[in-house]
């Protein structure tokens, strides 16, 4: 039987998700034996290669391509999971929820005191993708499966979710696991 | 700060004996006098009654008729319940803004204010107004433009008043132009031996001492008995046993006790409270004193809603007229049995004042903050000493069956629900209007009785009871079935009834106190996510979604307020589902409909100066 397959990919986050995954330490040899690693920064794959069992999501949607790249996992992935709190809530990046998307780039580019523009442009490069008017998380973009709690959700936590999903065992993870303080 | 402006300030303190429990009052009369209660004013009372300034300010922007802008002499403040959105709010709101030349919440130079304001207790003759103190009502466009001509011809809103109403809305002290619209069961004509008019209990003619004769002759104890053999419940909603509260206030230890009349009637589309306090006066403030002696109390208040603030010159001049009759006073009646007497509390615009705890704390001049229970008012409330809280028809039924006892009261309604109620009916239907019928009346025969049989939902028990759909017009109004305060709205077959639960979403937004969280902040999800729905971008999950936050808000929420807020929601899903499930779809490729990229991306695009490539 083909090992499962597992796609990862960072959008609206600080990659601090993936650096937790990578924690679970010699596990990782684990892993890599248990799955086939499809899409991920840990691989450097840039396109969902096949079908794949398990889609990990860390980050919210700030732009465009955030908003491309979630909805290519959710075609090409059985189960999705939204990791982290910005993937879950937004996080960190929705602060600039509370500011109107022009103000934020106003003060970011034109009028912040060490902002050296004197152009006065915004960036518009045609690579730079367009930004959305508010941070999105994941599940009000696409319909997501579960959702991992955390800043960053503990490696251990991680991989008690993972090894649960691929083992088709019901995801319940004991309150040492979800609590932060 | 003017020193003419301090001086009226702390005179108006000094009128209340510089009492801070009085400040309710206080700062109402600073606003009617100055237009405002502005931050030098704050600082003036908060000096003068000795209290920290934070609690006066939050007190000011509490209430919605008072406020730190100044006003301008004359307010109009139109209601904006969901009656009067479908027979005209729009057009009517439009003429006078356009009239006066401003956007709603502005003054014009010459000093005229628009505001809207939540239900003014007018349903039944809708879209109605207060320009100040006085209800205009049966508003259109036209009648909107004439009212601001003259309005600035004399800035005198007592003469825009020229036909009076029916009844006491005629008498000289009120001169107002509402109507009663008592409505009998059947005209005169359709059935002259009157046999289907229906009872009349709280609204048949009062014999003014009567019940307090009677009640006086015998001890408080079989006062309460007398109360409780008549089975009578609360009649504001919550449907308490009224003899088991007087029995729990009469038991409380204390020599100083209170009743307090909730005359705040604010769940939108109620009136009949209105009715009662103009023509049956004498019956609510005879059920008071009956309350007072059954209790052991001295004190009564009568807590009348700003909106009615056009009745006080009348109700005064009754409560005068009981003293001078003996009725309240030192003696009452002379038998030396009691002392007894009523002051009117005016309330400043608030829904949650009608919670008999928030009602409390607007009583002792304080924001309208619902209190946590226990302990009960009954043990500690006004002033911390057990109070009685009923509501206006409650005490009227109080009255009656002094009057004619218990058993002839018992005579009507059902075992659970005895007597009768009165309706307040208004929406889509011929002849709204107060009815009077016995408890155990099937809707359905409300609906006839109106005209207004061709209903396709009925909101029983106004925005915090709940919305029904014509498989359950067979269902009876009485506590155990189709419970409410009296607020019937009817919606007719060209109703978007999905308008009318976010128009209830609005106002419960509008006047959540947002202390606890799941009411702050679970209204505002469930009006977003009714917004995809309607918008035609919600899924099925939206349903379930919508539940769930509406029974947590039931569940957690601090008063009854955010414990009934989601009740349009949850009802409406239970009993109407079908309206929502026309509208709702399932994703595609696990998109989320609700979720909109081409409008996500617009502001990115106009920023960027370039069209996104993904859309």
């Amino acid at each position: 039987m083909a090992k499962p397959r597992i796609a990862t990919t960072s959008l609206a986050g600080c990659f601090g998700c993936h650096m937790s995954l990578l924690d679970i330490d010699e596990r990782i040899l684990q892993l890599a034996e248990l799955v086939e690693f499809d899409r991920s920064p840990i691989d450097d794959v840039k396109r969902i290669a096949g079908r794949c069992n398990i889609g990990l999501i860390e980050g919210g949607c700030c732009n465009e391509e955030n908003v491309a790249v979630l909805r290519h996992f959710r075609e090409h992935c059985d189960v999705l999971v939204s990791v982290g709190d910005c993937a879950t809530m937004g996080g960190v990046p929705a602060m600039r929820n509370l500011v109107p998307l022009s103000e934020c780039l106003r003060e970011a580019y034109l009028d912040g005191p060490t902002v050296h523009n004197p152009g006065k442009r915004l960036p518009d490069d045609p690579e730079l993708p367009l930004l959305l008017n508010r941070v999105y998380c994941c599940h009000e973009v696409v319909a997501v499966d579960y959702h991992l709690p955390g800043c960053p959700p503990s490696a251990d936590t991680l991989w008690a979710a993972v090894v649960a999903l691929l083992q088709g065992t019901p995801v319940t993870l004991p309150y040492g696991l979800l609590k932060f303080d | 700060m003017s020193t003419d402006h301090a001086r009226t300030v702390s005179q108006i303190c000094a009128t209340y004996g510089n009492d801070a429990t009085r400040l309710l009052d206080i700062c109402r009369q600073v606003q009617g006098t100055l237009g405002c209660v502005d931050d030098d004013s704050i600082d003036a009372i908060a000096a003068t009654l000795e209290l920290p300034r934070v609690e006066v300010e939050s007190l000011v922007t509490f209430y919605s008729f008072l406020s730190k802008q100044k006003k301008g002499r004359v307010v109009i403040r139109l209601c904006n319940d969901i009656i009067d959105r479908l027979l005209g709010f729009d057009q009517v709101l439009a003429a006078f803004s356009e009239e006066l030349g401003i956007e709603p919440g502005q003054t014009t130079a010459d000093g005229i204010t628009l505001e809207t304001t939540a239900c003014i207790g007018m349903s039944d003759q809708a879209p109605a107004a207060l320009v100040n103190e006085v209800p205009v009502t049966e508003l259109n466009s036209d009648r909107a433009r004439l009212i601001v001509r003259e309005l600035r011809r004399h800035m005198d809103p007592r003469r825009l008043v020229t036909k009076l109403g029916d009844g006491n809305n005629a008498h000289e002290l009120v001169r107002s132009m509402v109507w009663n619209n008592i409505r009998r069961h059947s005209s005169a004509a359709d059935d002259p031996s009157g046999a289907t008019a229906g009872p009349r209990l709280i609204l048949s003619p009062n014999t003014r001492p009567e019940a307090m004769r009677k009640a006086l002759s015998i001890s408080p104890a079989e006062v309460i008995r007398a109360i409780k053999t008549s089975r009578l419940r609360g009649r504001g909603g919550a449907g308490f046993p009224t003899g088991m509260k007087w029995e729990f206030t009469r038991a409380a230890p204390g020599t100083r006790k209170v009743v307090i009349c909730n005359a705040d009637e604010g769940e939108p589309g109620t009136f009949k409270d209105r009715v009662l306090l103009t023509e049956r006066p004498d019956r609510i403030f005879a059920g008071m004193t009956i309350a007072g002696y059954a209790i052991g109390a001295n004190e009564g208040i009568l807590y009348l809603r700003a909106e009615y603030a056009y009745l006080v010159p009348y109700l005064e001049m009754v409560l005068r007229k009981r003293r001078e009759a003996g009725l309240l006073g030192p003696d009452v009646l002379g038998k030396g049995k009691q002392c007894f007497d009523i002051r009117i509390q005016m309330g400043a615009g608030a829904y949650v004042c009608g919670e008999e705890t928030a009602l409390i704390s607007s009583c002792e001049g304080r924001r309208g903050d619902p209190k946590n229970r226990p302990p009960f008012p009954a043990q500690r409330g006004y002033l911390g000493l057990p109070t009685c809280v009923n509501n206006v028809e409650t005490l009227c039924a109080v009255t009656k069956i002094m009057e004619e006892g218990p058993a002839s009261f018992c005579e009507h309604g059902n075992q659970q629900s005895s007597g009768t109620k009165l309706l307040s009916v208004s929406g889509d239907c011929l002849r709204p209007g107060i009815y009077e019928v016995e408890f155990g009346t099937r809707l359905s025969r409300v609906l006839e009785l109106a005209g207004g049989e061709d209903a396709i939902a009925v909101q029983v028990g106004g925005p915090s009871g709940q919305m029904v759909g014509p498989d359950r017009f067979d269902h009876n109004i009485c506590f155990d079935d189709l419970g409410t305060g009296g607020s019937v709205m009817l919606f007719g077959p060209r109703r978007n009834l999905l308008e009318v639960v976010h128009a209830f979403l609005e106002f419960f937004e509008h006047e959540s106190c947002g202390y606890c969280t799941p009411c702050r902040v679970g209204i505002v999800q469930l009006r977003l996510v009714l917004e995809r729905v309607m918008a035609g971008r919600g899924e099925p999950g939206d349903l379930d979604s919508m539940e769930r936050i509406g029974k947590t808000m039931r569940q957690a929420s601090r008063c009854g307020l955010g414990q009934t807020a989601a009740n349009p929601v949850l009802s409406s899903l239970k009993n109407l589902r079908s309206v929502y499930e026309a509208l709702v779809r399932p994703a595609e490729l696990g998109r989320r409909r609700g979720f909109d990229l081409a409008a996500a991306v617009h502001l990115g695009e106009v920023l960027a100066g370039r069209q996104s490539t993904h859309t």
